[in-house]
């Protein structure tokens, strides 16, 4: 699979994650190692808790690490400048934005922050940006209404246009597909995957979705209270990891179908 | 964009409305000027009577410029509130920022009777007055600014500007339990409010600080809009968040301080223009909604000074009783007809 001279996008080794509290280190988790390539979709599973939201805020740099390293194209995470930074990560979150009155089109178009000027102008580029992102996501119907009069499928597509549109080799993205149904958490997925082949972008998610993210995913990140584990979905199920997600007396992992059934 | 034409239109009848509004505040007041008398003096020509320039120049001029700076200051200050504290209800009275003012005032005008004699006489003079507003609103905006950082929390930090409102009043009651009925009706009339009785010096440093205040606020513009997606989101985005908060709360405070200390505590303006001008200009983006509210600002309070000034009469009614008649209805209204106000 791999190629010569692997270009990493997005690296850690060691790493250990937490938060301080007045100023001693509450760890979350530790241990955490791995390498993303170029137009991966990686999805991030583990209970409630065990710090996939955590995992995502330290790589965004938002949050500060206690030990170890984050390389981003191989250089370290830490001396990256906000504005170089906003150019290699984009962000997808949970949080909906704060003004009510945001048009879908101007939430998109803040996506070009980091390449306006002083005035935020959008140039036509920005603008060929922003009509590529939105195309992508196939919210062209959207573009005139308000973020709050979207449902929650809709605005996550939204969401994931503004980081298209901000044009990043990265989209880090917290829990896409909380709130929506089947067929719009497997539509989001899809969506994913089809961005990752297409645009060559690598895509981390979290995710509570485990069966779906099992068949779209082309690596995965489990975090569990005994460590964390990196490979690829297949690999995962055949070393038993899923079945240390979750205390076993009520559900087990089913490695025939890749699902999780609830226990008589 | 479409969206970035269609508002040249808004702010050509802005601007429109504001000459007139200009022009009709200059000339309505106790003494009736026909129009050409006004124009000729503003042009620096002779008027047939002397006292009529005198009115136009040094009265009517400087009133309403600084019923200009009052009104696009205060409107833009409440507007760089709302967003930055994710809140529809915020505003300089919120933050506590006027009561600041208030307070520093109080402590002068009723505070200085304490003293008694001589002092008092040295003590209480315009220029006083105007470093103890904003003294007053300086340190209130170092407590909030203190907090802002400690209290994550933008309600609570709303709440907080609240209770420096409560504070204050409540200082101020005891100052004035203290104090002499002559010293309590000099404090009462300030704090009505008055956009009158300005000099040009004091009409040109307010002009500076709005000047100054206005600027920072545009400059911001493009973070603002930023902000509006939320704090992680616009880091993610490159908005260096804790300059950025820096310079928006110094915009307010040089804007908020400078108004109240020469036109007194002004109601509603900050807090009702900016959801009256989005009533007109629906997009969220403050490079151009900082310009529109600026405007409106300006405009609401000319029309707000020549209410108050009741055209050819002697009578002239506080300033701050008539902004909050217009204010208050307008939020209220806003409230019942949007069912949210929305930022």
């Amino acid at each position: 699979m791999a190629p010569t001279a692997i270009h990493n996008v997005l690296k850690a080794t060691a790493l250990s994650i937490g938060y301080f509290h007045k100023k001693s280190p509450l760890k979350v988790a530790d241990q955490i190692s791995f390498e993303c390539q170029k137009g991966q979709l990686i999805g991030i599973v583990g209970a409630n808790g065990i710090g996939k939201s955590t995992l995502l805020r330290t790589l965004s740099g938002m949050q500060k690490k206690l030990s170890g390293a984050i390389y981003l194209n191989e250089n370290p995470l830490e001396n990256y400048h906000t504005l170089d930074l906003a150019t290699q990560i984009s962000l997808v979150l949970t949080e909906a934005p704060n003004s009510k009155n945001l048009r879908v089109q101007e939430f998109v178009s803040l996506g070009r922050y980091p390449y306006t000027n002083w005035l935020g102008k959008l140039s036509p580029k920005d603008l060929e940006k922003v009509d590529w992102a939105i195309q992508l996501t196939e919210t062209q119907n959207l573009i005139s209404k308000k973020c709050f009069e979207l449902s929650d499928g809709q605005f996550q597509r939204v969401a994931i246009a503004r980081a298209l549109a901000q044009d990043t080799p990265l989209i880090l993205m917290d829990e896409p597909t909380t709130h929506l149904d089947l067929y719009h958490r497997a539509y989001l997925l899809k969506l994913l995957k089809k961005l990752t082949q297409e645009t060559e972008k690598t895509i981390l998610f979290s995710t509570h979705e485990i069966d779906l993210a099992l068949q779209l995913s082309d690596l995965m990140m489990v975090l569990t209270k005994d460590g964390f584990y990196y490979d690829t979905p297949s690999r995962l199920i055949a070393e038993h990891r899923f079945q240390e997600l979750f205390p076993e007396e009520i559900i087990v992992f089913d490695t025939q179908t890749g699902r999780f059934t609830i226990k008589d | 964009m479409k969206s970035q034409q269609s508002f040249k239109y808004v702010f050509l009848v802005l601007l429109g409305i504001l000459i007139l509004c200009f022009i009709l505040n200059l000339s309505l007041g106790s003494v009736s000027i026909p129009l050409d008398e006004i124009f000729s003096s503003l042009l620096g020509g002779s008027t047939e009577k002397s006292t009529w320039h005198y009115i136009i120049i040094e009265y009517r001029l400087p009133k309403a410029l600084t019923a200009i700076c009052v009104g696009s200051g205060l409107g833009v200050a409440g507007l760089l509130m709302q967003t930055l504290f994710r809140n529809p209800l915020a505003g300089p009275f919120v933050l506590g920022l006027s009561s600041g003012a208030s307070l520093g005032v109080a402590f002068l005008i009723l505070g200085a009777g304490a003293f008694g004699g001589v002092l008092t006489q040295v003590l209480i003079g315009e220029w006083s007055l105007v470093f103890a507003s904003a003294f007053g609103s300086f340190l209130v905006l170092l407590a909030v600014l203190a907090l802002t950082f400690k209290v994550r929390d933008t309600m609570a930090l709303l709440i907080i500007g609240l209770m420096f409102g409560s504070l204050t009043s409540a200082l101020v009651a005891v100052l004035s339990y203290f104090s002499n009925a002559e010293k309590l009706q000099q404090y009462v009339f300030w704090s009505f409010g008055s956009l009158g009785n300005q000099s040009w010096k004091g009409v040109s440093i307010l002009g500076i600080g709005v000047i100054i205040g206005l600027f920072l606020a545009f400059r911001s513009s493009k973070s603002l809009n930023a902000l509006l997606l939320g704090e992680n989101y616009a880091k993610s985005m490159g908005v260096r968040f804790k300059r950025t908060t820096f310079t928006i709360i110094i915009a307010t405070s040089i804007l908020a301080g400078t108004i109240t200390a020469f036109a007194g505590p002004i109601a509603f303006i900050g807090l009702a223009i900016p959801h009256l001008t989005r009533q007109w200009v629906t997009t969220a983006n403050h490079t151009i909604l900082i310009p529109a509210v600026l405007l409106l600002g300006a405009i609401v309070m000319l029309i707000c000074d020549t209410v108050a000034q009741i055209p050819f009469s002697e009578q002239t009614l506080p300033i701050n009783a008539i902004t909050s008649l217009v204010g208050a209805p307008v939020v209220i209204w806003l409230l019942v007809r949007k069912r949210k106000l929305l930022f």
